[in-house]
C-alpha cells in the first residue's frame, strides 16, 4: 500500500457540498470530496497498488487543469485504471456541483 | 420518433443487483425519510487492513440507514459486496450490531423498528480473524434480541450471495427474500473444493452450485421465503409486505425438532438430490401448525 499527497493551490473557487462515490472493489476506488479547510485543493490517496505515483500525478494534473474547486479529496484505491480514476473524479464533481 | 420500441419487460426493469449497497438501501426506504448513521465522512474504517497493505473503505463496507418503509420505522443495514467481498470486520460488525441494538431499544420504548439486512458477503473478513468472528456472534445476539419485538427481513440479491457466519445469521432472520442469481450457504463452493477435493464439489460447475445454493432451490426447499426477480420495485414490494406482516408466529430457527427430524430422515448412503429435498422439505408448514 502506498500513501500519496498532492496540492493544487490554484483551485480556489469555494464549494459547499460533499460527495462520496465509488467502491473500493477490484479495479475501482472511492472518492470523498468535500470543501477544503485551507487555501487551494488537496488530494490524499491510499492505493493498494504501489509504484504509480507519476501516473496519479498526471491524471490529477489533467483533472485540475479543468476543475477549479477548492476541495479536499481523499481516495481509497483498489487498482482503478487512469480512465476509471478520471470518471470517478468527474462523478464526484457532478454530485458536489449539482 | 414516436414508434414504440418493443422491448421485453426485463429490459426496462430497474436492476437491484447493479446498485451498490448504499443505493440498494436507499431504494427500499420511503423517499426523503432516511438518514445515514456513521456514513463515509465519519471515516469509521478498518484499522487492520492498512497494516496488511490493503486500502480500507471509509464506511468499512457497511451502510446503515434509518427511516421508514411503508410508513413503518425501519433500519436498513447493507453490506457492500464489492468491498472485500462484503466481509465482516471489526468495524462493519460493530456498525451492524449497534444498529440492531438501537432498533431493539426503540422497539422497547414503543417505536417498533423493523430491521432489513442486505447481505452480500463471504462471511468473516479473514484479515481481521477473531474480531470478525466475534462480530458475527454479536450480530447474532443482537438479532435474537430484536426479533422478540420486530421482524428482521434478510434480502440476498446477489451476485456475491451470503456465506459463512452471516449465512447462520441469515438463518435467524424472520424472513429471507432471494433472487434467482443469489446464493445462500455455509461454506462457499471454492472452500468445499479446496478442503474436500474436486470429487466432493466442483466449484467451476455453476449449474451444480446454483442447484444447491441458489435462490430458487433455497426457496423451494423452504429455507428462504420468497423468490423475486432482480427488480428494485419487486424487491421493495416484497420487503414492504413482510414489514406489514410483522413477526411470524414462529421463527424458522426455532423449529429445531422439525429440522432434526428432517435431517434424521435423510438417506446419506446415496447422493441426495436437490429436487428430492424440494419435494420432501418444502411443506410450507411451520412447527406447531396442523398438518
Amino acid at each position: 500500500m502506498e500513501l500519496l499527497e498532492f496540492d493544487y493551490p490554484s483551485a480556489v473557487r469555494r464549494v459547499t457540498r460533499k460527495a462520496h462515490v465509488g467502491v473500493v472493489g477490484s479495479g475501482d476506488m472511492e472518492v470523498l470530496m468535500e470543501p477544503a479547510e485551507q487555501h487551494g485543493a488537496h488530494v490524499s490517496i491510499r492505493t493498494s497498488v504501489n509504484g504509480f505515483g507519476g501516473i496519479w500525478k498526471a491524471v490529477l494534473d489533467r483533472f485540475f487543469a479543468r476543475y477549479d474547486g477548492a476541495v479536499r479529496i481523499h481516495i481509497n484505491d483498489a487498482g482503478a485504471t487512469p480512465g476509471s480514476v478520471m470518471l470517478r473524479l468527474e462523478q464526484a464533481v457532478e454530485v458536489i456541483e449539482r | 420518433m414516436s414508434t414504440p420500441i418493443a422491448a421485453p419487460a426485463f429490459v426496462n426493469r430497474h436492476s437491484f443487483i447493479e446498485l451498490d449497497a448504499r443505493a440498494r438501501a436507499q431504494s427500499l426506504m420511503d423517499p426523503g425519510s432516511w438518514r445515514e448513521l456513521v456514513g463515509p465522512f465519519d471515516r469509521m474504517e478498518s484499522p487492520w487492513l492498512p497494516l496488511q497493505g490493503i486500502a480500507p473503505q471509509s464506511d468499512d463496507g457497511c451502510v446503515v440507514l434509518k427511516g421508514t418503509i411503508a410508513g413503518a420505522p425501519s433500519v436498513v443495514i447493507a453490506l457492500e459486496g464489492g468491498f472485500q467481498a462484503g466481509s465482516m470486520g471489526e468495524v462493519s460488525g460493530a456498525k451492524m450490531s449497534a444498529a440492531l441494538d438501537l432498533a431493539t431499544q426503540d422497539s422497547q420504548n414503543g417505536k417498533k423498528t423493523t430491521a432489513i439486512l442486505l447481505l452480500e458477503t463471504g462471511g468473516v473478513r479473514l484479515q481481521e480473524a477473531n474480531l470478525g468472528l466475534a462480530a458475527i456472534a454479536e450480530v447474532m445476539a443482537s438479532m435474537l434480541a430484536l426479533r422478540e419485538h420486530a421482524p428482521i427481513i434478510t434480502v440476498i440479491a446477489g451476485t456475491v450471495g451470503c456465506f459463512g457466519g452471516l449465512a447462520l445469521a441469515a438463518g435467524l432472520s424472520s424472513y429471507i427474500v432471494m433472487t434467482r442469481e443469489a446464493r445462500l450457504g455455509m461454506n462457499g463452493p471454492e472452500v468445499i473444493e479446496q478442503e474436500s477435493g474436486i470429487e466432493e464439489f466442483d466449484a467451476s460447475d455453476r449449474g451444480l452450485i446454483w442447484a444447491i445454493n441458489g435462490g430458487e432451490q433455497r426457496v423451494a426447499m423452504g429455507v428462504a421465503d420468497e423468490l423475486v426477480l432482480d427488480d428494485a420495485q419487486k424487491i421493495g414490494a416484497a420487503v414492504q409486505s413482510y414489514v406489514k406482516a410483522g413477526l411470524p408466529q414462529v421463527h424458522r430457527s426455532q423449529q429445531v425438532e422439525l429440522y432434526r427430524r428432517r435431517i434424521a430422515a435423510l438417506d446419506a448412503s446415496a447422493q441426495i438430490d436437490p429436487l428430492m429435498l424440494r419435494q420432501s422439505w418444502n411443506t410450507k408448514t411451520r412447527e406447531g401448525d396442523t398438518r
